[in-house]
């Protein structure tokens, strides 16, 4: 038997693309200084609605649309608590994730079990016909386009911009910005806001693109890892999706293996993802000097203008 | 540089022309404080204009009024003749204001092109930047890498961003805030052929500082501040020092007494031999061959420009960081180099790290368990594991006492308490605890006159009972007025010590430029 | 236009540190109301059946007590660990594997005495838990790895083994199939306290471990060594205190606590492994270490009132016909709610009318 390795290709791709939508979105945020810890619920809640819209008008778009601006609106209590309440950010971005996570299942309680539409795959006509890159490139679901489309603005928007600029210096010392004149929480609520949007269109591609239902808790710890992706890929666009590709290859390996009925209980293989998202952290975070340079100087800190 | 149609000249046409920047009756109120009570101030161009005031004079405050960072309550501000309100930083750059902080606004991570890019709001100015950042390093004497990332930079290098930032945007009024407390002697020179050069092309300066040899030096006129109000107004070049610095002060403070001197001969108390340390802080500075000693009854001062190591000095002695050879320090006859910070104050060591917020002590604890955090091992201050609340609340109570802390008791948090008083008390706590050496970093710094001669006296009659004092400052007045020998910190070497009577202020200045002397 | 701005108080308030909680918890009921009403169901009869009602019935209060002790449990030392900066999230992950570790040795001799075989157990379910708070204690201390991250992970890990365990090895023969092992024996099962209740030892261990906790945060070195590192890291080493051992203490007892709650709880009201031993009590133990202040005692009466949270739910469900996750959103909810009111801990609010200035 051969081994059908563009199908494995084009596998890895969709089990990556919501960890990398999450994580790009998340990247945005950190480079502002901001920690937001509530991805998990950001990605639940923007599954449900998006599955809910596609179910009801059958189109993925509409679906994935709805599905960032419902990440949104939640990361926005997020940010009117962190950012206008001074609450700190590690606990509220777990309560974000408790309450995404209940409020999704509460929301979603109709919908278990409901096949969704399938997705439309985007096909380039006469490229997509090459072999082995034809279909990787040029014959995928638009969240994995977006998602490197989404990446390569991202990249181009801190690097290359002025605005970029501003958020990064924003994220290396808020105390500078605000004394130079820049509205400090302002940019903050934005790049929230942001990452709001990404989480939901990352939950919206588990439920409309990668699977076509709705299951509670269908994101299994994906908003979790990609958090440990950000600080894998030490905060540069391009090691995201290194990382975002390695955990979606080991996730859909796991799966694979689980497939193939071999020996080892399936528990075991499941848990490797988990396993090596411990490793990588431990790897990338050994090096103190390297996180000091690259981490946001601010991350997680509360910001307050005086006087 | 500068409006033709009001080029100014230090002259007589300076005068007839309204001034530049008016400020009249400006009152600021913050909590529990009057900062400003009703300001005048006004500045005409050409013209070096020093503001100068103790901390907590007001000077900041109103400086950062004229910048647009705070709104005054009451009052009025004039530009140029014509009514106006600042109501933001990018509105101040607008007017022609640019101002260069004491803290510097810079971003560690992003390079010098990009931290100037970050302080022009308008996108016309940040066209070329590398081109005008050359070019106006070149004509003012401010050399700067583009590309360099701002935390390799020196401190003196740093401002020189700040600085570049202003000119770029072609300002009226250039206002420094205490520009050369981070400065070496010359660097200071480089900086005030900058500003001269600058006035002479019509552009006003406004310089605060409590330094009164510079304002003499550099500036032709000064407004003297004292708690919210002006209180004199001069030409600093035909002022004494001492009579400046009486009208800052508003009182003559004496020179604390000095008493017994080191006894000759005796034993270091202690003795830091080729100590080496990697610096922990990225932005750090590594320790290199350090050695002095130190006798019992002595003072020893450790001056230098903040940066150079005194940081890492301070967690080397303390015992926060660990030296790699035991031998490196010794108190009294242990090596201690390898020990912790509380075996170290089991041996008789104290120490007074250079920031009482977050490190000396904790904010929002009461002064009884600030008491606890350092005392709790040479005053037995606990027992079972468990705190003794009563001796605890007692050592704090004597603390209090004996040293003057305004307070409202033992039950006070620390963040509660003035500057001043904090200092007072974090002071205290450590002599109090009988130490036999003692080690103190920036003791009198962001402290009002009175608690800082408070402190000096308490750091003298320390050595008067025969403990040895570090005394690592960046204010070289106070070493010199404080301690016996002198040895300057650069680069993380520390120069041989002097006596402070046999030595010139300008081998002072080259040691903290990093020359070291032919005898090192 | 009215400007809203903060003031600091420059001192913690007292009254709002106490009163916060009060607030919250009156607006998540408002809140719950509200949520109920968009589900179809009358509010007040709702908020009735999800709050009074599960106090005011027969077996209520005991059933508050059962749910409330493994939330006690965690949330004692989730608090003092949250104190010194030290987050353990993944308290649910060694609250499993204290429960397995107690229950395989349970499962292992059923016929040893009780006396002899339920302190081991208990034993087992601490340093199960411990364990596995370990690992992200070293992580962090060595590798400066997050142990938010750390301990979550391992928390998935954890349900994983347990799901193997009770499918594969452990499952009970005599079970018709279902993944679950056998029941405990008698000397295996949590010693009852009170007859006809499920009100278990774990219980008067809960009240003993926060009356303890009460101590030690307030009078122990080992308390003022964690809320000195969680306020000023510098000044701790200032002190001598090292960061290391705190972490290892924290996550050592945090998770031993979990574990031994994972314990009672399966060899209580379970009564043997299953695949599904926790409705998230080590995520809502977070909250309730929150909603406590931080402080053992806070965390006695926030326990209970989350417990009764469980209660409501599980009540709305039956009578209401509503999801399980009614609960998750109240909590939820509360702990936003809870995080915005302690704003005015710290900070006063000011309405303030912009100056017109030149008026002078």
């Amino acid at each position: 038997m051969s081994f059908p390795l563009t199908t494995f290709i084009l596998s890895i791709m969709t089990s990556s693309t919501p960890l990398l939508l999450a994580a790009s979105g998340e990247l945005v945020v950190e480079k502002s200084g901001v920690l937001n810890l509530g991805l998990e619920g950001m990605m639940l809640v923007g599954a449900v609605v998006g599955f809910a819209v596609t179910y009801h008008t059958g189109s993925a778009l509409l679906g994935a649309f709805c599905g960032a601006l419902a990440g949104m609106l939640l990361a926005s209590v997020f940010a009117v608590l962190t950012l206008s309440l001074l609450a700190n950010q590690v606990a509220t971005g777990l309560a974000l994730t408790i309450f995404g996570t209940g409020l999704s299942a509460l929301a979603g309680s109709s919908y278990v079990g409901l096949a969704g539409p399938p997705i439309p795959i985007l096909d380039v006509p006469v490229l997509s016909a090459l072999p082995v890159i034809g279909p990787i490139v040029f014959q995928q679901n638009g969240f994995v386009y977006a998602s490197f489309a989404l990446l390569g603005a991202i990249a181009w928007f801190l690097y290359r911009s002025h605005a970029g600029l501003i958020l990064r210096a924003v994220g290396d010392s808020h105390e500078a910005a605000h004394a130079i004149g820049y509205n400090v929480i302002g940019i903050r609520y934005l790049a929230v806001a942001f990452g709001g949007a990404m989480a939901g269109l990352a939950g919206a591609d588990l439920s409309i693109g990668y699977n076509t239902n709705w299951a509670e808790n269908m994101t299994a710890g994906r908003g979790w890892i990609a958090l440990a992706l950000v600080v894998f890929s030490t905060w540069r666009p391009f090691w995201l999706v290194v990382g975002a590709y390695l955990f979606g290859g080991i996730m859909y390996a796991s799966l694979y293996v689980q497939g193939t009925g071999l020996a080892i209980p399936s528990q075991f293989v499941a848990s490797l993802p988990y396993l090596a998202t411990i490793a990588v952290l431990v790897a990338i975070s050994r090096d103190r000097a390297r996180i000091r340079l690259n981490a946001p100087a601010c991350l997680g800190l509360s910001f307050r203008a005086a006087g | 540089m500068g409006d033709t149609a009001m080029l100014a000249t230090r002259g007589e046409t300076a005068d007839r022309a309204p001034p530049l920047l008016a400020l009249s009756g400006i009152v600021k109120r913050f909590p529990g404080c009057l900062a400003n009570d009703g300001i005048d101030l006004e500045i005409r161009a050409g013209r070096i204009h020093a503001l100068l005031g103790e901390n907590g004079a007001g000077k900041s405050t109103l400086v950062k009024i004229i910048y647009g960072v705070l709104r005054p309550d009451t009052g009025e501000l004039a530009w140029r003749g014509a009514p106006v309100t600042i109501t933001s930083p990018a509105q101040a750059r607008q007017l022609g204001i640019g101002m260069v902080f004491q803290h510097f606004s810079l971003f560690e991570a992003l390079t010098v092109a990009e931290n100037v890019a970050l302080g022009l709001s308008r996108r016309d100015d940040r066209r070329d930047l590398r081109r005008r950042i050359a070019e106006i390093g070149q004509r003012y004497g401010l050399p700067l890498a583009a590309d360099r990332t701002v935390h390799d930079l020196s401190v003196g290098e740093r401002q020189r961003i700040e600085i570049v930032r202003c000119l770029l945007q072609q300002p009226k009024l250039l206002i420094m805030d205490e520009p050369t407390s981070v400065l070496t002697p010359q660097e200071v020179d480089t900086l005030f052929d900058t500003l001269r050069r600058l006035a002479r092309e019509g552009c006003a300066i406004l310089y605060i500082s409590h330094k009164l040899a510079e304002i003499g030096a550099l500036c032709d006129d000064c407004t003297i501040l004292r708690q919210g109000r002006v209180v004199a107004e001069c030409d600093p070049r035909r002022e004494t020092a001492h009579h400046l610095a009486e009208l800052m002060i508003g009182s003559a403070l004496g020179t604390p007494a000095r008493s017994a001197r080191a006894a000759e001969g005796a034993a270091p108390r202690l003795a830091v031999e080729r100590l080496d340390l990697a610096a922990e802080r990225d932005l750090g500075t590594d320790l290199r061959g350090v050695s002095f000693t130190v006798a019992p009854g002595e003072i020893l001062g450790i001056g230098g420009v903040a940066g150079n190591g005194q940081t890492e000095l301070m967690a080397a002695l303390s015992g926060e960081s660990l030296a790699a050879r035991p031998e490196a320090i010794r108190i009294d006859t242990t090596d201690a180099g390898r020990l912790g910070v509380r075996e170290r104050r089991a041996l008789g060591a104290c120490f007074v790290p250079e920031e009482r917020h977050g490190h000396g002590a904790v904010s929002a604890m009461s002064l009884s368990e600030n008491a606890f955090l350092s005392g709790h091992v040479r005053k037995a201050l606990s027992r079972w594991g468990l705190i003794d609340r009563k001796r605890t609340r007692g050592f704090a109570a004597d603390v209090i006492e004996k040293f003057d802390v305004r307070t409202s008791g033992p039950a006070a948090e620390a963040r509660a308490l003035s500057g001043g008083n904090l200092q007072k008390f974090v002071v205290g706590r450590e002599v109090l605890q009988a130490p036999r050496v003692l080690v103190v970093s920036q003791p009198t710094w962001g402290v009002d006159a009175r608690a800082a001669a408070a402190v000096h006296q308490a750091l003298l009659d320390l050595a008067a009972a025969g403990s040895a004092i570090v005394v690592i400052s960046q204010d070289l007045d106070e070493i010199l007025a404080l301690c016996d020998r002198i040895a300057i910190i650069a680069g993380g070497r520390l120069s041989t010590a002097r006596p402070t009577a046999a030595v010139t202020m300008s081998e002072i200045g080259l040691l903290m430029g990093g020359i070291r002397d032919a005898a090192d | 236009m009215l400007r809203i701005r903060l003031e600091p108080r420059g001192e913690r308030s007292l009254l709002w540190t106490v009163a916060s909680p009060v607030v919250a918890i009156a607006l998540t009921v408002i809140a719950a109301g509200a949520i109920f009403a968009l589900l179809g169901r009358a509010p007040g009869e709702a908020l009735y059946t999800f709050l009074i009602a599960p106090l005011v019935s027969d077996n209520g209060p005991p059933e508050l007590l059962v749910k409330a002790a493994p939330l006690v449990l965690i949330g004692v030392g989730l608090s003092l660990g949250f104190r010194a900066g030290v987050w353990n999230i993944g308290a649910e992950g060694q609250y499993i594997l204290g429960a397995i570790c107690g229950a395989g040795l349970g499962l292992a001799y059923p016929e040893t005495p009780a006396l002899v075989l339920y302190p081991a157990m208990m034993l087992l379910g601490v340093l199960g838990g411990a364990a596995l708070g370990a690992i992200p204690a070293l992580l962090r201390t060595r590798f400066n790895a997050s142990e938010i991250l750390t301990s979550l992970m391992l928390t998935y890990v954890m349900q994983l083994l347990l799901i193997y365990l009770v499918t594969g090895p452990w499952r009970d023969p005599e079970g018709y199939g279902f993944p679950q092992t056998a029941m405990f024996s008698p000397d295996a099962t949590a010693p009852i306290l009170f007859e006809g209740t499920r009100v278990h030892l774990g219980a008067l261990t809960a009240l003993a471990v926060a009356l303890a906790g009460w101590l030690l945060l307030g009078r122990s070195v080992y308390g003022f060594q964690l809320r000195v590192l969680g306020q000023a890291p510098r000044a701790a080493r200032f002190a001598g205190f090292s960061e290391n051992r705190l972490v290892w203490l924290s996550m050592l007892l945090s998770g031993g606590l979990a574990g031994l709650a994972g314990l009672f709880e399966v060899s209580g009201p379970i009564g043997q492994l299953m695949p599904s031993i926790s409705p998230g009590y080590g995520f809502t133990a977070i909250i309730v270490a929150y909603l406590g202040r931080l402080h053992p005692l806070g965390v006695l009466v926030a326990g209970l009132t989350l417990a009764l949270s469980y209660l409501g739910g599980e009540a709305a469900q039956i009578e209401l016909k509503l999801p399980s996750a009614v609960t998750g959103i109240f909590q939820g909810v509360l702990l936003f709610f809870l995080l915005g009111c302690d704003l005015l801990i710290l900070y006063r609010i000011r309405l303030t009318r912009p100056r017109v200035l030149g008026a002078a």
